[in-house]
C-alpha cells in the first residue's frame, strides 16, 4: 500500500545550519504520527519540505506517492497543514476565510462542508466574524479549518493547541480523533508531551536534523522499565544519584525498576537521616524517554 | 461525519478563486484603494486646467491643455493603482504571513502570476473609469474617440506592465520601507516624467532625448492617440515597445514565481 508520507534521504542547510541531514520516515496511511523534538530539530522544516514550501537541497518526499515537486498539484491536493505561526488575512471574514481556501483547491459551493467544519470547530457563531476580531484559539480554529477545507487524506498539525485553553484544546482533539477514525492520516508535532503520548501511535524524535528514534509509542515508553518516584526531599542518597532522571527545585524524579526497589530507597534515606517532604509513585511517561533519547544524544 | 464525503465538489480553476479575492480585497477599501485617486486626479486636473489653460500650446493648439491633461491622468491613475494592488497585496501578504495559504495549495506560477496580475489590472482599469468619468465633464469632447482601441491597448498593457512591476517589487521587499523606496524613487518619477502634464514637444532637445528612454511615455503617449489621433511618437512604435517590454517583464515575473524566488525557501 503506497504510504501517506514517505521521505528519503531529505537534506536541507539554511547558511551554517544543516537543518535537516538525510532524514528517512515514512508514515502509512490511517496512522496517528508523532514528530517531536527540541526546538531547532527540524520538524518545521522537515514539515515546509513535505508541504511544498521549502525545497530539499536533496532527497525526496512524497504525499500518497506523489512527488511534492515534480507532482506538486497531486501532492498538495492530498495534504492539509495546520501551520505554527497564527496568521490570517485581516481583509476577510470567518467564511470568506474558508471559502477561499476551499476555492483555491479548485472546490466551490462548500457551504455544507464549511459549516460542519464550523459546527465541529464551534466557530458557527463566528462564521461572518472578521479575522481580526477572533481571540488567539479562535484564529488557531480557523488554522485548523483551512487546512480541512480541501478533505485532505493527510493532515499535518504543527503545534495545533500553543496558545489553545484546555477546554478548547480537548474539543479540538475530539474532532482530530474522529478525522483519523475516518481515514485521515495524521501528523501531529507537539511540545506537550502527553498529548503525543495519548493519541500517536508512533512516534519519531529529531534532533539537530536527524531522527534519533523511530517507534511505537508502547515501545518508545517501555525503553525506560519499570516506574518514576517522585521524591521532595533536601538530597538523595549519593548512591542513587544516578539513577536521578530529572531534578526540579528539590524534587528528585528516580527511576525504579520495580515497586520492591522503592523499599531499598527509603531504606538508604532512613539511615542517612534524610527527610521526604512528599512522596509520588508514576508511570513511566513520554517526557522522561524524550528527555532520556536527548540526553543520550547530546553525550555521544 | 465522514470528512473524506462530506460536500459536492464543483471543480474550478484555483487561479479563479485567488483573482476573485483580489479584487474583493481592494473592493473592500473603496474608498482607500478607488475614491481616494479618483480625488487626487480630480484635484490635479482642477489645478492643473486652472493655472495652464491658455499658457500651454498643445499639438501646435490643435488641443486644449485641459483635453490634453485628461488622457494623462487617466493612464497615470491606471498604472499607479496597477501597481499599489498587486504590490500591496504580495508585501501585506508576506509580513503578516497569510501567503501560505496562497503556497500550500496546487497553485502554479502561471496560477499565481494570472490572479495578481488581473487582479492589479481590474483595480487600475476601475479607477482609470473613475477618473475619466469624472473629468469628462471639464473635456466632453474627450468622447468622440478617433481611436479607441488604440487606448484599449495601451491601457490593457500598461495596466499588466505596472501589475507585473508591483509583484515583483513586492515579492522583493522584505518590509513596506523597501516597497515605498520603490514606489516613490522609481514608479512615481517614471510616471510625473512620462508627459502626463505637458507633450515631450514642449522640452528642451537633452530632455525629449531623455523622455524617449522612459518606457512610461510610449504608454501615456500612446494612450492619447486613441484620443486626439495625434502623438509625440508614432503609436505603432510606441505599442511595439510596450509590448516588447510586457513581454520581458511576464517572462521575468513567471521565472521569479516558477523559482519560489523569495517565496518558498
Amino acid at each position: 500500500m503506497t504510504p501517506a508520507v514517505e521521505v528519503t534521504g531529505v537534506a536541507r542547510r539554511f547558511g551554517a545550519v544543516q537543518a535537516l541531514s538525510g532524514i528517512d520516515l515514512t508514515v502509512e496511511c490511517g496512522e496517528f504520527f508523532g514528530l517531536l523534538g527540541p526546538n531547532g530539530a527540524g520538524k518545521t522544516t522537515l514539515i515546509s519540505i513535505i508541504a511544498g514550501l521549502t525545497r530539499a537541497d536533496r532527497g525526496t518526499a512524497r504525499v500518497l506517492g506523489h512527488d511534492v515537486i515534480t507532482d506538486f498539484r497531486a501532492a498538495r491536493r492530498s495534504l492539509g497543514v495546520v501551520p505554527q505561526e497564527l496568521v490570517f488575512d485581516p481583509f476577510f471574514s470567518v467564511r470568506e476565510t474558508l471559502e477561499f481556501q476551499a476555492g483555491y483547491f479548485g472546490l466551490r459551493r462548500q457551504s455544507a462542508w464549511i459549516d460542519e467544519i464550523l459546527h465541529h470547530l464551534d466557530l458557527t457563531s463566528k462564521a461572518n466574524a472578521n479575522m481580526r476580531s477572533l481571540s488567539g484559539g479562535m484564529k488557531r480554529r480557523v488554522l485548523v479549518g483551512q487546512a480541512l477545507v480541501h478533505k485532505p487524506p493527510v493532515i499535518v498539525l504543527d503545534e495545533p493547541t500553543a496558545g489553545v485553553d484546555v477546554e478548547l484544546r480537548q474539543s479540538l482533539w475530539q474532532f482530530i480523533r474522529k478525522l483519523n477514525r475516518d481515514g485521515h492520516t495524521i501528523i501531529l508535532t507537539t511540545h506537550y508531551l502527553e498529548e503525543a503520548e495519548t493519541l500517536c501511535s508512533r512516534i519519531a524524535m529529531l534532533k539537530a536534523g536527524r531522527v534519533v528514534a523511530l517507534d511505537s509509542t508502547h515501545n518508545l515508553l517501555s525503553r525506560i522499565p519499570g516506574i518514576t518516584c517522585r521524591i521532595a526531599a533536601a538530597r538523595l542518597p549519593a548512591s542513587w544519584q544516578p539513577r536521578v532522571v530529572r531534578e526540579e527545585r528539590g524534587v528528585f524524579h528516580v527511576a525504579l525498576e520495580s515497586y520492591a526497589e522503592l523499599e531499598t530507597l527509603l531504606a538508604a534515606m532512613r539511615a542517612e537521616g534524610i527527610a521526604i517532604d512528599e512522596l509520588a509513585i508514576e508511570e513511566t511517561d513520554l517526557e522522561q524517554v524524550f528527555l532520556k533519547i536527548m540526553r543520550a544524544e547530546a553525550e555521544a | 461525519m465522514s470528512a473524506l464525503q462530506a460536500g459536492t465538489e464543483t471543480p474550478r480553476p484555483g487561479w479563479i478563486t485567488l483573482f476573485y479575492k483580489e479584487i474583493l480585497r481592494f473592493w473592500k477599501v473603496a474608498f482607500q484603494t478607488i475614491a481616494a485617486p479618483i480625488l487626487t486626479s480630480l484635484l490635479y486636473l482642477l489645478i492643473f486646467s486652472h493655472v495652464l489653460e491658455g499658457r500651454v500650446s498643445v499639438y501646435d493648439g490643435r488641443v486644449s491643455y485641459t483635453s490634453f491633461l485628461v488622457p494623462g491622468l487617466v493612464m497615470m491613475s491606471v498604472l499607479q493603482n496597477a501597481f499599489a494592488n498587486s504590490s500591496s497585496s504580495i508585501i501585506q501578504s508576506k509580513v503578516t504571513g497569510n501567503l501560505i495559504f496562497v503556497l500550500l495549495p496546487p497553485l502554479s506560477a502561471l496560477d499565481l502570476f494570472a490572479a495578481y496580475i488581473l487582479g492589479a489590472m481590474v483595480r487600475g482599469l476601475v479607477v482609470g473609469v473613475g477618473v475619466f468619468a469624472v473629468t469628462l465633464a471639464f473635456a466632453p469632447a474627450l468622447l468622440a474617440m478617433p481611436h479607441p482601441l488604440w487606448a484599449l491597448a495601451f491601457v490593457i498593457f500598461g495596466s499588466a506592465i505596472l501589475a507585473m512591476l508591483g509583484l515583483l517589487a513586492g515579492i522583493w521587499a522584505d518590509k513596506f520601507d523597501q516597497l515605498a523606496a520603490f514606489q516613490n524613487f522609481i514608479v512615481v518619477p517614471l510616471t510625473f516624467l512620462s508627459g502626463v502634464f505637458y507633450s515631450i514637444h514642449s522640452l528642451p532637445a537633452f530632455w525629449q532625448g531623455l523622455s524617449h528612454l522612459n518606457p512610461f511615455f510610449y504608454m501615456i503617449d500612446g494612450f492619447r492617440y486613441g484620443f486626439f489621433g495625434v502623438s509625440d511618437v508614432s503609436p505603432a512604435v510606441s505599442l511595439g515597445i510596450v509590448a516588447a517590454a510586457a513581454l520581458v517583464l511576464a517572462s521575468l515575473t513567471l521565472g521569479l514565481l516558477g523559482r519560489g524566488w523569495k517565496l518558498r525557501s
